[in-house]
């Protein structure tokens, strides 16, 4: 078995009276896919969130390859090797394409206190950000304004960004959402390429998505995590059946 | 438009502007002179501005403060005597800086309604102290007796004093475009754009917005003090918050996508001013509509029906 890569305890918090994560208890190890489904309003984004560090939680503490990281901003985090994509799509509309990808490379590329020498032309930018849009299927795209490509090239997009940041974890919210059955297929299989060589972690709803990629999955619901196990596991328990699955995969 | 077309546009109104002191000499008109080196002096100032705003997505509503600033630097130090050029707009840049710094360490820190509030609080802060201190003239004013001396350019000359303008405006244009297309130019414009995404990809935009609020500050208090040697008076008046939103339609009338929008939009408003206010003394009421136009109907401003819609 891989060592822990990030390890969650306790993590609760809360909106008023709602809340969205309680007493969360996680283990992701090292170069497995760990999905976490559940129902709508379970509180998966609010998790997410709080493991990018977009949020910080009321209580409890994340680890990440032993560091306790849990008052970490999100760049900071990003800089340790975190990348998210997002549920709704978020990216520069105005930046094509091609710059999209060149600024999340810069990020991670020495500082950007530099005032004078175009940031377009520097090819230690512009190299990587071309191989990771061919490596998810938007070479061609390249020169399109974000804000013009269709959606699932959007979501494509969203997946580039994250990853020419070369991170040791990657945070996907449901990349999947809102495509066609062609573009789910080739966002899994694009997603099932880079299994192995990165830890995932995986919010959707896609089941399809979630039995064909996951190593793992935890079922969130009500904002706590009932069950954990390997996709059979999942599909056998009862509890989960009951509390979310419903007879859907039963079948 | 292609890279071209714009470069000749641009060339034919660097090519204008050189042209105006003779024409205005040839002519005897040396008031078009005044006028042009004063639109001048406040496209330097809505340029620097657009940085934050425009590119930066900063609603300042305070940018005055350093006009005001860069004037006092000039004045108060010729006031005790120091008319030194190098020296006074020197301080003018270094002070207005420094107080960017302050106003802007606070202010990054919030964003909307609130950053629009704490910019114009600090401003009329500045306003206020500048009209208490009865020994600069209080609220009067007081009078620029010696312009600043550079040795060889006598800013009494007024074709001299113009092409010094001129060549300051160039200057910003290009250090202005390079600036915006820089690695830092990028990351103010993508936290601008979408600041969630940019922390998620390593990014903390606090310190880029915070240098680049400090560079607009110290670029506009340098035009503050080529203002205060243009009327060679210095009045609190430069600080009033009515001269910040003229900054501000500067750079929304002439285009906040684009380097040289707000230039053209300084020209746009100043022009149109002089020419009504010489018509009617009720022009107020005919700029206000005409402005409230040309923002529901050219969304990026003069410089997108020029250019095209991005730079």
């Amino acid at each position: 078995m891989n060592n822990v890569l990030l390890e969650v305890r306790g993590l609760t918090k809360s909106f008023g009276a709602l809340l969205a994560s309680d007493d969360i208890d996680l283990e992701v190890r090292e170069g497995e896919t760990h999905a976490i489904i559940g129902p709508n309003g379970a509180g998966k984004t609010t998790l997410i969130s709080q493991l990018a560090g977009n949020l910080l939680p009321d209580r409890g503490r994340v680890r990440f390859a032993g560091e306790d990281i849990t008052a970490l901003s999100a760049p900071a985090r990003s800089h340790r090797g975190f990348a998210r994509s997002f549920q709704i799509t978020s990216i520069y509309r105005d930046f094509t394409a091609l710059e999209n990808v060149m600024l999340a490379v810069q990020a991670h590329a020495g500082h950007s206190f530099r005032f004078w020498s175009p940031a377009r032309a520097e090819r230690a930018l512009q190299e990587p950000a071309r191989r990771v849009l061919e490596e998810v299927g938007l070479g061609a795209r390249a020169g399109v304004p974000g804000g013009s490509l269709a959606h699932g090239e959007q979501r494509q997009l969203e997946v580039a960004m994250a990853l020419a940041t070369r991170p040791r974890l990657m945070l996907l919210d449901e990349p999947v959402a809102g495509m066609g059955a062609e573009e789910t297929q080739r966002m899994i299989g694009l997603i099932s390429t880079l299994k192995g060589g990165k830890t995932i972690i995986l919010v959707e709803h896609d089941m399809d998505a979630v039995f064909s990629l996951a190593d793992r999955v935890s079922v969130l619901v009500y904002g706590r995590i009932v069950a954990t196990g390997t996709p059979e596991e999942i599909r056998a328990n009862a509890e989960v059946r009951r509390a979310y699955l419903g007879e859907e995969i039963a079948a | 438009m292609n890279s071209r077309t714009r470069a000749i546009v641009l060339g034919t109104g660097l090519v204008l502007l050189a042209a105006v002191p003779p024409v205005a000499g040839l002519f005897n008109q040396p008031f078009y002179l005044d006028l042009v080196r004063r639109v001048m002096i406040f496209a330097i100032a809505a340029l620097s501005l657009n940085l934050i705003l425009g590119y930066g997505g900063m609603i300042s509503f305070g940018h005055a403060a350093y006009l005001g600033i860069g004037a006092y630097a000039v004045g108060v130090l010729a006031h005790y005597g120091i008319d030194n050029g190098f020296l006074q707009w020197a301080l003018a840049i270094v002070a207005s800086a420094l107080v960017a710094l302050v106003i802007g360490a606070v202010s990054i820190r919030t964003s909307g309604v609130y950053f629009i509030m704490i910019t114009l609080a600090f401003t009329q802060m500045l306003y206020y102290l500048g009209i208490s201190i009865e020994e600069f003239g209080g609220d009067d004013g007081m009078r620029l007796a010696v312009k600043s001396q550079f040795g060889l350019i006598d800013l009494n000359d007024g074709s001299a004093f113009y092409y010094l303008v001129l060549a300051i405006l160039v200057l910003f244009l290009v250090l202005g475009h390079r600036l915006v297309n820089s690695r830092f130019g990028m990351v103010i414009r993508a936290a601008r754009s979408n600041e969630a995404r940019t922390r998620s990809i390593g990014f903390s935009p606090y310190p880029y917005r915070l240098a680049a609020f400090v560079i607009a500050g110290a670029m506009c208090g340098l035009a503050g003090a080529l203002l205060v040697n243009h009327t060679a008076y210095l009045t609190p008046e430069f600080m009033n918050w009515t001269r910040s939103g003229e900054l501000m339609f500067m750079v929304i009338l002439g285009g906040m996508a684009s380097i040289a929008g707000p230039v053209l939009g300084a020209f746009a408003l100043l022009l149109v001013e002089d020419a009504l206010s010489g018509w009617t003394q009720h022009w107020q009421l005919i700029l206000g509509p005409l402005l409230v136009l040309s923002v529901l109907f050219f969304r990026h401003g003069l410089a997108g029906l020029l250019f095209g819609k991005n730079e």
